[in-house]
């Protein structure tokens, strides 16, 4: 592919993947490169060995991000990304393990001690062990927090929210409530491989239902509607049911002319209620 | 008191007149979270014995807002504010590195006259930035009048953002394939006749009071010393990293938009102190205010974004005469952009340094996972072994030529 971004340029080192297979042997899972980027998989135990061999061999001198990711798809659902410079290369490489909630990982603190923090951040946000690193706080999150946020099943608004009360003179956690519901739009188009059944075609799937519920007719086609729905298949309880709410209907606009004139016509299932108050109130 | 001298009579004579040591026991302090030298919500927790610092602890989060958790939940376009306001002093220099990360992902070529303003902007947000950072750095030392009138260069360059962008601060201006909207001739012309007037000579006159100064010199040289090991170590970048004497400046080894046609020199530090900090971000200013004119000199007439319409979406005016541009611009802001799946990581020369942008895409509308390099986080990490032996005045030295903003830091 012809390159004609300006991001910035680091020359790719040509044969640097088989350099690195031959070197790191079985502990290489994978090799990727792709937008002349190189990310090499490794098996998770022997992280701090590679990273070793990187940095002495390879020059890799800078340990410049450790990044989680979540797959909670995959079987082991973190990867944790350890995002190497070399000055003198004019280098970056990026080498990868995966892992679960179980299993930690060998810590690096020992080979740059900038690790610590960039460590206790993936533990923080992904619950991410690493094993011998002494100091593994959370960092980020309040003291006291519960739960890693990072991962993609915790909530975008979080659990607890926190206030000051004037009650208990001090701030206070409460669980989170919520004015609105979180709006979340969905563009996934099913002409271009939506997985999940959209809203209403569940219906297509489900057995008819004996008595379909009709449209919310307005009053004034409830009669005709009513002769239509009458052969329907069950006309029994269509006729039990219908008839009780029509009169009721027809004396609460008789009663109030003057406000069914301006007001919208309630529809017929949810007319019950307010015919009900509107005859009390008469 | 009376017991306690008796007690330290007693352990002291004429021929080893040190005094017990055993009486004194290290006390913890809380410096921050409100401490108006702590740049910000920092809180360390430090051990003394006397005034000397034996251990430190930085606490951080206290400005956690999950921006990285939100990312996830917006798509390409409506996450690039949320770089603004990580590190609220240099605006610009963040999104660039979200752009050109998106820019990578898609392929997406950018227009000259987008790459010179862009690289423009960049360095003025880099004056911008520096003039906040050695500003309170040295009102951190002891220092008044050069942060008055750095202040006034700072509003400056906020007035010329906000002539470009309606913003003085977070202007989200950049966009992935260019930059949001031209400039007007008159702001390059203003910017140029800054550059040569008022700029050098404020600039030069706040600096001349505190460069050679005592008391300056005093509090700054030799304090907090990295070696060129310790600083590759500790992950440092940016002025940091060269004010430890290694020459690295990503806009040098790993050019981005336009920046390898610009000339321009890296300043490094000698002697690995605050001092050298302060004097490679005061270099840095002159090499920013060269690299700007270089641009306005250079820059061409043209567009300013991408015609890809699958990215960028088209103008007001446009829209109303063309249905096709009409539909791109409903789709773009509403769904969005999609961005082809793959992972990069790119990182470009902040004015605090290597800001980085970790970029996973699942093929949709809407970052998989977009995790920020802040520049601060790593050297933050360096204040206990930095401090470890100096005087609990020089803490504010330290973090002044640390340049931290905890927008960043915290995310």
């Amino acid at each position: 592919m012809n390159i004609v971004h300006s991001a910035p340029l680091v020359q790719p080192i040509a044969g640097l993947a088989d350099t690195l297979r031959s070197a790191l042997g079985g502990q290489v899972v994978e090799i990727v490169e792709a937008y002349d980027e190189i990310s090499v998989t490794v098996a998770r135990e022997s992280v701090a060995d590679v990273l070793t061999v990187l940095r002495d061999r390879f020059d890799y001198q800078q340990l410049m991000e450790i990044a989680g990711v979540d797959y909670p798809d995959r079987a082991e659902r973190f990867e944790v990304c350890y995002h190497l410079l070399s000055v003198t290369r004019n280098h970056r490489i990026r080498v990868k393990v995966t892992t679960d909630e179980d299993n930690a990982v060998p810590t690096v603190t020992h080979l740059w001690p900038v690790a610590g923090w960039l460590e206790r951040e993936v533990f923080d946000m992904y619950g991410v062990l690493f094993a011998g690193n002494t100091d593994l706080r959370r960092i980020l999150t309040d003291y006291g927090f519960r739960g890693h946020p990072q991962r993609k099943d915790f909530p975008l608004t979080g659990y607890v929210e926190l206030r000051y009360s004037e009650e208990a003179k001090r701030v206070v956690y409460e669980p989170v409530k919520l004015a609105q519901d979180f709006r979340t739009f969905d563009f996934m188009s099913p002409w271009e491989g939506a997985q999940y059944i959209l809203p209403g075609d569940e219906k297509a799937q489900a057995a008819p239902p004996a008595a379909p519920p009709p449209p919310p007719p307005p009053v004034a086609a409830a009669k005709v509607e009513e002769v239509k729905a009458a052969p329907a298949a069950t006309p029994t309880a269509k006729k039990a049911a219908k008839p009780k709410a029509a009169p009721k209907r027809k004396a609460a606009a008789a009663a109030k002319p003057a406000i069914t004139a301006e007001a919208p016509k309630p529809k017929a299932p949810r007319a019950r209620k307010p015919a009900k108050d509107s005859g009390g109130d008469a | 008191m009376s017991d306690y001298i008796e007690k330290l009579d007693h352990v002291t004579d004429a021929e080893d007149p040190t005094l017990g040591d055993t009486e004194i026991q290290n006390y913890t302090i809380n410096f921050g979270p409100q401490h108006p030298a702590a740049h910000g919500v920092l809180r360390l927790v430090m051990e003394l014995d006397g005034e000397i610092v034996e251990r430190c602890d930085p606490h951080v989060g206290l400005l956690h807002r999950g921006t990285e958790k939100l990312i996830e939940y917006k798509t390409y376009l409506q996450a690039l504010p949320y770089f603004d306001r990580l590190d609220y002093c240099s605006p610009l220099a963040q999104e660039h590195s979200y752009v050109l990360a998106i820019e990578k992902l898609l392929n997406l070529e950018v227009p000259i006259r987008a790459q010179y303003l862009r690289v423009f902007f960049a360095e003025l947000t880099r004056i911008c930035n520096h003039m906040l950072n050695l500003g309170s750095h040295v009102m951190d030392v002891g220092a008044m009048t050069p942060n008055l009138w750095m202040f006034e260069i700072r509003e400056d360059c906020l007035n010329f953002f906000e002539r470009a962008s309606g913003a003085r601060m977070h202007a989200a201006w950049y966009r992935p394939g260019g930059v949001h909207q031209d400039v007007p001739l008159k702001l390059l012309t203003d910017i140029a006749d800054w550059l040569d007037t008022r700029l050098p000579r404020l600039f030069e006159d706040a600096i001349s009071l505190v460069a050679d100064n005592r008391i300056f010199k005093q509090r700054n040289v030799d304090i907090a010393v990295v070696s060129k090991e310790d600083a590759l170590k500790w992950g440092f970048s940016g002025p940091m990293i060269r004010g430890s004497g290694i020459p690295w400046d990503l806009r040098k080894s790993q050019p981005y938009d336009v920046y390898d046609r610009m000339e321009f020199d890296v300043p490094v530090g000698t002697r690995f102190d605050c001092y050298d900090r302060f004097m490679v971000r005061v270099e840095e200013v002159r090499q920013s205010a060269r690299i700007m004119k270089q641009c306005l000199s250079e820059m061409p007439e043209g567009p300013i974004a991408s015609f890809d319409r699958k990215v960028v979406p088209p103008k007001r005016g446009e829209m109303k005469q063309s249905m096709e541009a009409l539909i791109h611009h409903f789709k773009l802001y509403t769904e969005g952009f999609h961005v082809p799946a793959g992972e990069v990581y790119v990182a470009t020369e902040s004015p605090k340094g290597e800001f980085g942008v970790y970029l996973v895409s699942d093929g949709s509308n809407k970052p998989y996972r977009c995790k920020i390099r802040p520049t601060a986080f790593s050297h933050l990490q360096a204040m206990d072994f930095m401090l470890k032996g100096h005087m609990l005045a020089d803490t504010t030295a330290v973090l002044g030529a640390m340049d931290i903003v905890f927008g960043e830091c915290d995310r």
